[in-house]
């Protein structure tokens, strides 16, 4: 027996990280009495340190380390990066709700930098075991997180539902991996397409298995016919919880999707590519048409959320390189986007009133000009209105699908745009031609939370006049991985 | 000699327990965490067995990150019961339908 002791480089980010989230876990325990924001501030600058350690060591070519268990490669740096700017944005506009509404404390953050780790593990898992543990870590912290406000029912109630449902939705993506263990004999993710590919593999259980991970996947993406969770879960917790579980997790989910469907099972193609078809349509059609009717704004972001998952699996059924490239590019977008239109809530939101109907935003042009505009670009970004970026990333996944010989998708994807462009114009509708209840001036708690919501949505204006740089990034980091 | 076939049947047969325990269980909530238990004991039969057939060790070690992880999850779901039995003073199911719309 020899052992060999792994290179620990690639790892380091995920190292760093690790250590400074135990530093602040203990040092919060003293700060929280004296130095209230010091546990806030010492996260953000935690995802700062390990995005600069990321960028200064960008992975050009894959290294495979751990005895071919972790992966570290252009594609996972670059959602790596993305996760700690969503994250960032989240930590930022979460503080002031949770000072708004009195239950500041260390223990979100923390939670949150766990979160943020196992995304980090999950994105570089290179077998199933890592996937797993990366999985847990990420989705065992948000649990927590959910279910935080002791004393609102609702978030009790959300906690529990997240729980069972994410348990389930890991049982499933458990006995899948079972299932493939067993047809190939291996765990490591390209051992696994080799064997596939020699056809050595038992196809009646390997195609149970992808039949099961793919039903995991869709649980975690919030695909219907497994979204169930989705609305409840978005509208019964805290916004700031929100903010953080619609946005960053959906990118740790596309790594998951990618890992396993286009690195382990490319050969498999004709097994998934029907299911993921079938689920990107009803995603489509659900979160066009049930959106419309929801008259919470949280609720309403939650099924345009699952629309946004339909477009992005497009991609993915696309698989080709570029497709996956889309859809990568899709998901970063769609997390952006969500951090302003959940920001949003939470900038608006104070002591006693959550700011979270439709209703609540009636006549917001009159009582505060600059933010309603800023919403109106936010809106305009989802419903994919060019110039905003979100036009871009709707544009690139409906090329990559027509390009892959799916037009009636593409048909379909364009007429599930159009209608839900009609939820998002009721919100501006209500900001800007109907009469305010309240008509005196309405100021966020701390003017941060404007230039917070500002930069966003400004952003999205400016990515979209320009997007070239950011959409070869996404596209020279799969060309270099495939 | 007991075959590879005989092991999963009996995997497939917990699966199917389980889903059922949470799909029909309209009583109690600690039944749902109990049924997550049971999937996750069904992957486990799954790896051991096909480990044992395939002659490999890896799925024995898969086996043993499930079981520790399973515990982890179970302390935080019991956690989050506790805090809806304080709200609610019940953890029936029927009684957790307040977020609809």
């Amino acid at each position: 027996m020899n052992f060999v002791i792994p290179s620990f480089t690639p790892a380091v980010p995920e190292m760093v990280l690790l250590a400074l989230i135990s530093t602040i876990l203990i040092a919060d325990t003293f700060w929280a009495k004296r130095f209230q924001f010091a546990t806030y501030y010492a996260t953000q600058i935690s995802l700062v340190v390990v995005g600069f350690l990321i960028i200064s060591s960008f992975a050009t070519v894959p290294v495979i380390t751990f005895d071919g268990s972790f992966v570290r490669d252009s594609f996972g740096d670059v959602l790596k990066l993305f996760v700690l700017a969503v994250s960032f944005g989240v930590f930022f506009f979460g503080r002031e709700y949770l000072v708004q509404h009195k239950f500041f404390s260390g223990e979100f953050f923390v939670l949150g930098l766990f979160s943020v780790l196992g995304m980090f593990v999950m994105i570089s898992a290179h077998n199933m075991i890592t996937m797993y543990l990366g999985l847990e870590i990420m989705s065992l912290a948000i649990y927590a997180m959910v279910a935080m406000r002791k004393e609102s029912a609702g978030a009790v109630e959300a906690g529990l539902k997240y729980f069972v449902l994410g348990a389930l939705a890991t049982g499933m993506l458990l006995y899948g991996f079972s299932m493939i263990y067993g047809a190939t004999g291996s765990i490591t993710f390209p051992e696994i397409a080799d064997i596939i590919a020699s056809g050595k593999a038992d196809t009646v259980v390997l195609s149970f298995g992808v039949v099961f991970v793919v039903i995991g996947l869709a649980f975690k993406l919030g695909a219907v016919p497994f979204h169930m969770w989705v609305p409840d879960v978005y509208h019964g917790s805290p916004t700031a919880v929100t903010l953080f579980l619609a946005t960053a997790p959906k990118i740790a989910a596309f790594a998951m999707l990618y890992r396993l469907l286009a690195e382990a099972m490319p050969d498999l193609l004709k097994d998934w590519q029907s299911l993921i078809i079938m689920l990107s349509v009803l995603s489509l059609i659900v979160g066009a048409f049930v959106a419309i009717v929801q008259d919470n704004l949280k609720r309403m972001l939650a099924y345009s959320g699952i629309g946004h998952m339909g477009f992005l699996l497009l991609g993915v059924i696309a698989a080709t390189p570029d497709g996956y490239a889309s859809a990568m590019f899709y998901v970063v977008i769609y997390a952006i986007t969500g951090v302003a239109g959940f920001g949003v809530i939470a900038t608006l939101s104070r002591t006693g009133k959550e700011f979270d109907l439709i209703s609540d935003f009636k006549g917001l042009n009159a009582r505060n000009p600059w933010l309603a505009l800023m919403i109106l670009m936010i809106m305009f970004s989802m419903a994919g209105v060019p110039p905003f970026i979100g036009f871009w990333a709707k544009l690139l996944v409906v090329e990559e699908i027509i390009q892959a010989g799916f037009l009636w998708l593409a048909v379909l994807a364009v007429i599930a745009a159009v209608i839900s462009a009609f939820y998002y114009l009721k919100v501006i509708k209500a900001m800007y031609f109907d009469t305010p209840e309240d008509a005196s001036k309405l100021e966020p708690a701390n003017s941060r939370l404007t230039i917070g919501v500002s930069s966003i949505a400004i952003l999205l204006l400016v990515l979209g006049l320009l997007p070239g740089t950011m959409i070869d990034v996404f596209f020279n980091s799969l060309n270099v991985v495939s | 000699m007991i075959a590879l076939s005989d092991y999963l049947i009996f995997g497939a047969i917990l699966f199917v327990i389980s889903m059922a325990g949470i799909f029909l269980n309209r009583k109690n909530v600690i039944v749902l965490l109990m049924a997550i238990e049971l999937l996750l004991l069904a992957v486990n039969t799954n790896l051991v067995a096909f480990s044992h057939f395939h002659n490999d060790v890896t799925g024995q070690i898969f086996v043993f990150f499930i079981l520790t992880v399973a515990a982890a999850e179970a302390a935080i779901g019991l956690a989050i019961i506790v805090l809806v039995f304080r709200k609610r003073k019940s953890i029936n199911v029927d009684d957790l339908g307040t977020l609809k719309g």
